[in-house]
């Protein structure tokens, strides 16, 4: 049949007009059916975990089993300790190898540095704990912050790479173009004009960056490993959050559960603001004409 | 044809229409006649007459290839000191090349490669690093580019402030030259900290142009400088290209006809990648040796 | 530079202009780190090599199609963990793939402005959820859901089939899947969306022109999108396979293979997260380590394929 046969023809009219709104229909419930898992999980969270919050919570260390209250300072603290090492180990390479792959684009070499990026963020997390184990923990022949922190810096690189990459390409030619004809050295156009003006945009990245490896465990579980006390240093095993929730998960005692749930909250909490924190970067970013 | 034409267009009836020194004179823009604060310039810089007739700019067989095919091809001309010289001719002549080549723009793109001679105020091109050969020859683009994130004041210095070693101590002066030698002063000198975007078009070329002038190159290329700017605008552009040729040389772009006769002493046809003709202004608009320079001139095509 | 033009070929004087010392240095400081990062992939790839190097040289291919996984005898074999990763996944794709693709068409054809923003705005939360809290959702309210509510149910409706019999402990292939799912569906949502934004609207026009309903308009546009959607979706696959936390926390940590999907059973990024950091003895260790190198394998070549996928369509359309 010809196609304008079938599209004439009123039986089949009928047909196709009701195929229409059931799939349109299904369309839109499938956006439901995304949300809804979230809305739950984002409810549930809260309201499971924002019932132990307390101050104790944030100050105290762990109790042992039997004992009522504690909370998970150390955990709170090595988390920040451990995102704050790989944070200043990824996000300078991060950062200037962006800045390369951008502003020596024309380079055969930076093609590879993508296609490797890339290949990079595909690596499952556990690997990259696999790689910081052989690396650092089988040498100095224990768990530590140091190689943690080593593992998630990886893992925050590819993230900052591509955000600054798409940053500074936005950035116009003639911005560029003006800097030079004034006689500017082209790393001072690159870092005083152009990184200026796309600054928020980069900040964006290192932001993202750094909330995914608040909230990665996988790694962590063998290279900072956990710990029931202050740590002493960051040559020694760390708690961090999203470890001591998956100890508490997983294990018998609704105590610990409680308190799985209210770090569970935080850490929601932490993405949710840092989302909202991008949004709002990148919405004011966009509306400034250039 | 063209005789009628420039009858018609005086650059001194513009300059007596918008320029008025009368500061109570509200209906019209105001701009401050730069006279006094470009021979003050003049009188630091000491030229001599010898050195007035003196070639600025000096290609031999100049070309520029993109991707093998010729932008630019031959080019041979020589471009006199401290006067204004028009580049015309058709789309896609080539102008804006040649202008680029002049100060290694051409490093920008990709796949672009120059050949031939070029000398700059008596050096050959590559005893200069590129660096130093924009601080002597500067440029203008034709669509407007302050740097968004800087005030109208750090815009101005900022081809000195990204620079090491100038002083700090004459920021000030020098903003207030550069803006008057532009023609923005008056409007913008109780707000120099605003941002730069908060300008209009016109007032925004006009700080580039203040910026340019800033380095003191000694040679300024503008790529149709007025072509994005409505007529007053224009007209205060080029009044002040016209005060500043005392002591810079200007190297102008415009596929505007009526413009390089207005403004220019000297003119070049270039036509599919060739230079034509090059001679004075008045030569070249009324008695031009080149059938092809005719054509354009009397509308033919273009 | 020796050019031959039309008329003449002659050695041309190439005019370059030479680059101040800050430049070139700061080309070089940049390139170094950028090379870094090639050296950290090409380091982790030898890494893994060397430290699987015990259980290589004990087993040998054998590794790949064996079920053994005896601590105390030591015989290690991947097979198991194969199949728990791969099922999962599946499963996963069968589940976000028709869901993605409604909320790519969704936003990106029928949804009204504000509607879209926070939508989109929505999803992107999802996606930025730790893994872990999806595994702890999954412990403490899907497990359970399903062990006294969907497994029931689709045992009775779908019980003929083998993969809807068995023990209902709420633990298992196919919970995994369905937690994964819920965790690539932003993913492959985000990216159909772009793909489909780079069809151009003429199409759509063109189709409507000659009669066309609104889904068969949609339905042209999907066909024109097919490889960069399954770009995306083969990008989904990447990451449901390498995902570990979420998956621990529901997959029941069994090492056996089963057809149920009711049935509890072991993903190779599981098995990791949950011996490495005990295991015993260095064939043990080794042999965790080459599962991870098994796992790496097979993300590199599913996100190899992706990438390439995506990026063959986004170039047929964008030179259009």
């Amino acid at each position: 049949m010809e196609a304008y046969e079938i599209l004439a023809n009123p039986k089949n009219l009928k047909r196709r007009k009701i195929i229409n709104i059931v799939m349109l229909t299904l369309s839109v419930v499938s956006g439901l059916v995304a949300i809804i898992p979230l809305i739950y999980i984002l409810f549930y969270t809260t309201a499971a975990g924002i019932s132990s919050l307390n101050l104790d919570f944030f100050t105290q260390l762990p109790k042992p089993v039997g004992e009522p209250g504690g909370g998970i300072a150390n955990a709170i603290v090595g988390s920040v300790e451990i995102v704050g090492l790989g944070s200043a180990f990824g996000i300078p390479i991060g950062l200037m190898s962006g800045i390369y792959v951008s502003e020596f684009s024309k380079s055969f070499f930076a093609n590879i540095v993508k296609f490797v990026t890339d290949v990079l963020s595909g690596i499952p997390s556990i690997i990259i704990g696999i790689f910081a184990y052989g690396v650092i923990v089988l040498q100095t022949k224990h768990f530590s912050a140091l190689a943690g922190g080593f593992a998630l810096g990886i893992l925050m690189i590819p993230t900052v790479t591509r955000i600054t990459e798409e940053m500074l390409k936005l950035v116009p030619i003639s911005l560029r173009e003006a800097s030079l004809a004034l006689g500017i050295s082209r790393w001072k156009t690159t870092l005083k004009i152009v990184l200026r003006t796309a600054s928020g945009g980069i900040i964006t990245g290192m932001l993202l960056a750094i909330a995914r490896a608040a909230g990665e465990t996988a790694p962590l579980l063998f290279t900072s490993f956990g710990n029931s006390f202050w740590s002493e240093s960051i040559d020694s095993p760390t708690a961090s959050l999203p470890v001591q929730i998956f100890n508490y998960a997983i294990s018998p005692y609704a105590e610990w559960h409680q308190k799985a749930w209210a770090g569970a909250f935080v850490l929601i909490a932490l993405v949710f603001i840092i989302s909202l924190i991008v949004r709002l970067i990148t919405k004011n970013k966009f509306s400034q004409s250039v | 044809m063209t005789n009628e034409f420039l009858n018609n267009i005086n650059e001194y009836d513009l300059k007596e229409k918008y320029l008025s020194t009368n500061p109570e004179d509200s209906e019209n823009p105001v701009f401050i006649k730069s006279e006094e604060y470009v021979n003050k310039d003049a009188a630091v810089q000491e030229k001599s007459s010898h050195e007035k007739s003196a070639i600025a700019v000096s290609t031999t067989n100049l070309s520029v290839w993109f991707n093998d095919k010729p932008g630019i091809e031959n080019v041979n001309i020589n471009i006199k000191k401290d006067s204004v010289t028009a580049i015309i001719g058709p789309s896609g002549c080539g102008k804006s090349t040649f202008l680029r080549a002049l100060n290694f723009m051409h490093d920008l793109t990709p796949n672009a490669v120059v050949t031939g001679e070029i000398n700059i105020l008596g050096k050959d091109i590559t005893e200069y690093n590129s660096i130093d050969i924009r601080k002597k020859v500067g440029m203008v683009f034709q669509k407007p580019n302050p740097f968004p994130t800087m005030s109208i004041y750090d815009n101005v210095i900022s081809g000195l402030k990204l620079n090491w070693g100038h002083k700090k101590g004459l920021y000030d002066e020098i903003v207030e030259t550069s803006l008057v030698q532009s023609g923005l002063w008056n409007e913008v000198k109780d707000r120099l900290k605003i941002s730069a975007y908060s300008l209009s078009g016109g007032q925004q070329q006009r700080l580039c142009i203040a910026r340019t002038l800033a380095v003191k190159p000694e040679i300024i290329l503008m790529d149709e400088p007025t072509s994005a700017l409505d007529p007053i605008s224009t007209a205060g552009i080029e009044a002040s290209i016209h005060d500043l040729k005392k002591i810079y040389t200007f190297i102008i772009v415009t596929h505007n006809m009526q413009q390089a006769a207005r403004v220019s002493d000297f003119t070049a046809y270039f036509y599919l990648g060739k230079l034509i003709e090059h001679s004075k202004t008045s030569t070249v608009f009324t008695k031009p040796k080149e059938k092809l320079t005719e054509e354009y001139i009397t509308g033919k095509f273009g | 530079m020796k050019k031959s033009t039309g008329n003449n070929s002659e050695n041309l004087k190439v005019i370059k202009s030479k680059n101040h010392i800050s430049d070139i240095f700061f080309e070089k400081t940049t390139l170094f780190f950028a090379f870094l990062i090639i050296c950290i992939v090409f380091w982790i790839i030898y890494e893994m090599f060397i430290d699987s190097a015990p259980s290589r040289d004990a087993f040998g291919w054998g590794f790949i199609f064996s079920q053994d996984w005896e601590p105390v005898k030591e015989q290690f074999g991947a097979l198991t963990f194969i199949y728990g990763t791969v099922v999962s996944s599946i499963i996963a794709l069968a589940i976000a793939l028709p869901v993605s693709l409604g909320i790519a068409i969704f936003l990106s054809e029928l949804a009204p402005q504000i509607i879209k923003t926070t939508l989109s705005f929505l999803i992107e939360i999802l996606a930025a959820i730790p893994s872990i809290v999806f595994g702890f959702w999954g412990i403490f309210v899907l497990a359970p859901f399903m062990r006294n509510t969907a497994q029931p149910f689709l045992e009775s409706t779908l019980g003929f089939l083998p993969f809807f019999t068995g023990t209902k402990i709420g633990f298992g292939l196919l919970t995994s899947g369905i937690i994964l799912a819920i965790m690539i569906i932003p993913i492959i949502s985000a990216i159909s969306r772009d793909v489909l934004k780079t069809i151009p609207q003429a199409q759509r026009e063109a189709a409507y022109a000659l009669g066309a309903t609104r889904w068969e308009a949609i339905k042209m546009a999907l066909l024109n999108a097919k490889s960069g959607i399954l770009g995306a979706t083969v990008l989904g696959l990447g990451r449901a396979v390498g995902e570990t936390m979420a998956v621990t926390m529901v997959i029941g940590n069994r090492a056996q293979i089963k057809i149920s999907w009711f049935e509890p059973a072991y993903s190779m990024a599981s098995v990791i997260a949950n011996e490495f950091a005990e295991a015993s003895g260095k064939i043990h260790l080794s042999s965790l380590i080459e599962v991870g190198l098994v796992l790496f394998a097979v993300t590199f070549v599913i996100n190899s394929l992706a990438r390439f996928l995506i990026y063959s369509t986004t170039k047929k359309l964008t030179v259009k």
